[in-house]
């Protein structure tokens, strides 16, 4: 059960919201990601993602289809195969992009 | 977990060769002499998962992932102390001693009585030119015996594989692939061309998450190695709060990829138990078995 002050603050931060549900975009079943619970370890944890990436086109090009850059990746091409829509995936880079 | 990386992917790299051997082998299936790939496959699976897994020994992969998550072991154990899965045994070996209408029993249709078999199947079946599973077995069983098929899917069957299962734990499964029939080694090549062809709209194969990502954490789920998925079947899971078969657990695999489960022993789910097994020759049975 969602609590009045949790949905707020998830509508507040819908890209949040989207990284870390299960029926979206479930990242947390790979990447450590601030304060989400019982993370996987597949992938490397999100976290100052502006050091990684030139601008916030390329870490949504990464997102979009990694397969693009690693093609034996085991990260899903969460646009390309529309897991979640184009709008989202901009919600979820939105938000990466200011993780410290 | 530490290890070599750039081995690591070597090893990856290994495995994969000589998967697209095998695809040109199924190419020139009429072409080409046979090699003896699936013996290359199975040192190169365990080659790849001794690396992973230094400490484990062949027998240990018959406990999934118990093998190697020591927290979940713990409560796994307790409940194996009283298994959920007793009374599938118990109504299995009822099922397996009723006479059929015309007298005779399932015990007069294999060898040793039915009993300790397990762990040879499935095997290649050279007069229907496909692979059979035990439960295949026991419906064309039935069949000879003038009885319907039971569901795949239902308790009758299942009991009674558990029963018969039972009755092999501790021999390590044993599977062949006859030489003297080409069709058993392109059934054998499409299991195994099924494992790794990545599929569902998570564009996952089955070796994303059980080769390459063996040990690591989905979630809060550690992944199982591949060697030993067949050895434990029947098996109770708790999720589904009752006792199902390996190929429900090939479905449910495929449903949380995206991809179209197959039905309980459609020809592709066969070939991939034979695949599946054969890599995982050796290994005890312990089924029935439970898992989360
Ligand atoms: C099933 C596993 C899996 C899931 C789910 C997953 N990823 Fe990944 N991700 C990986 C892996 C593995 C890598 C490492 C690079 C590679 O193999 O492509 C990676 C790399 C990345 C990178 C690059 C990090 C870097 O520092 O280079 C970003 C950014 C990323 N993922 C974002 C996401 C986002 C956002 C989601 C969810 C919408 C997501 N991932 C879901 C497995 C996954
Ligand atoms: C997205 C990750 C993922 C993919 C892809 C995947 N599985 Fe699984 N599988 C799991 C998880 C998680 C479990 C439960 C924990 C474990 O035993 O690894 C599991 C369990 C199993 C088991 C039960 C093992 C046991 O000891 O009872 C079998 C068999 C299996 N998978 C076969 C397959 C097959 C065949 C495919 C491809 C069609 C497949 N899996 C694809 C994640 C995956």
């Amino acid at each position: 059960m969602q609590t009045p002050t949790s949905a707020i603050k998830q509508a507040e931060n819908p890209g949040k919201q989207i990284t870390f549900s299960r029926d979206k975009g479930n990242c947390l079943a790979c990447h450590e990601i601030e304060d989400g619970e019982s993370p996987g370890n597949i992938g490397p944890a999100l976290k100052n993602l502006p050091s990684r990436f030139n601008n916030k086109k390329q870490l949504r090009d990464q997102i979009w289809d990694a397969t693009r850059f690693n093609p034996e990746t085991s990260m899903p091409p969460f646009g390309k195969n529309k897991i979640i829509s184009e709008i989202e995936i901009d919600q979820v880079v939105d938000y990466l992009w200011g993780i410290k | 977990m530490i290890f070599n990386l750039k081995e690591h992917i070597q090893l990856l790299i290994d495995i994969k060769q000589s998967l697209k051997l095998s695809i040109i082998i199924i190419g020139l299936l009429n072409a080409l002499p046979l090699a003896a790939s699936p013996d290359q496959d199975q040192a190169a699976f365990r080659k790849y998962y001794q690396h992973v897994f230094p400490k484990l020994k062949l027998a240990d992969y018959a406990n999934g992932v118990y093998a190697i998550d020591k927290i979940a072991r713990q409560s796994w154990s307790a409940i194996e102390e009283f298994p959920p899965y007793e009374p599938a045994i118990e109504q299995g070996k009822k099922l397996f001693n009723t006479p059929f209408a015309n007298g005779r029993h399932y015990a007069d249709c294999f060898a040793n009585k039915g009993l300790g078999i397990a762990n040879g199947y499935p095997k290649w079946g050279k007069s229907q030119g496909e692979v059979i599973t035990l439960a295949k077995a026991i419906n064309d069983c039935r069949a000879r015996q003038q009885e319907p098929a039971l569901a795949y899917e239902k308790s009758d069957m299942i009991n009674i594989l558990a029963y018969m299962a039972y009755a092999s734990r501790g021999k390590p499964i044993n599977v062949t692939i006859p030489k003297d029939d080409q069709r058993a080694l392109a059934a054998y090549e499409q299991g195994k061309a099924f494992y790794y062809q990545r599929k569902g709209q998570l564009n996952f194969s089955c070796t994303t998450c059980h080769v390459q990502n063996a040990g690591k954490k989905l979630r809060s789920e550690i992944l199982s190695a591949s060697l030993g998925h067949t050895n434990n079947w029947p098996t109770y899971r708790l999720k589904w709060g009752e006792i199902g078969s390996l190929h429900r657990r090939f479905a449910e695999c495929l449903t949380q990829i995206k991809a179209k489960p197959l039905p309980e022993q459609s020809v592709e789910f066969r070939n991939l138990e034979y695949f599946l097994s054969y890599m995982g020759n050796g290994v005890p049975v312990t089924g029935p078995s439970t898992r989360k």
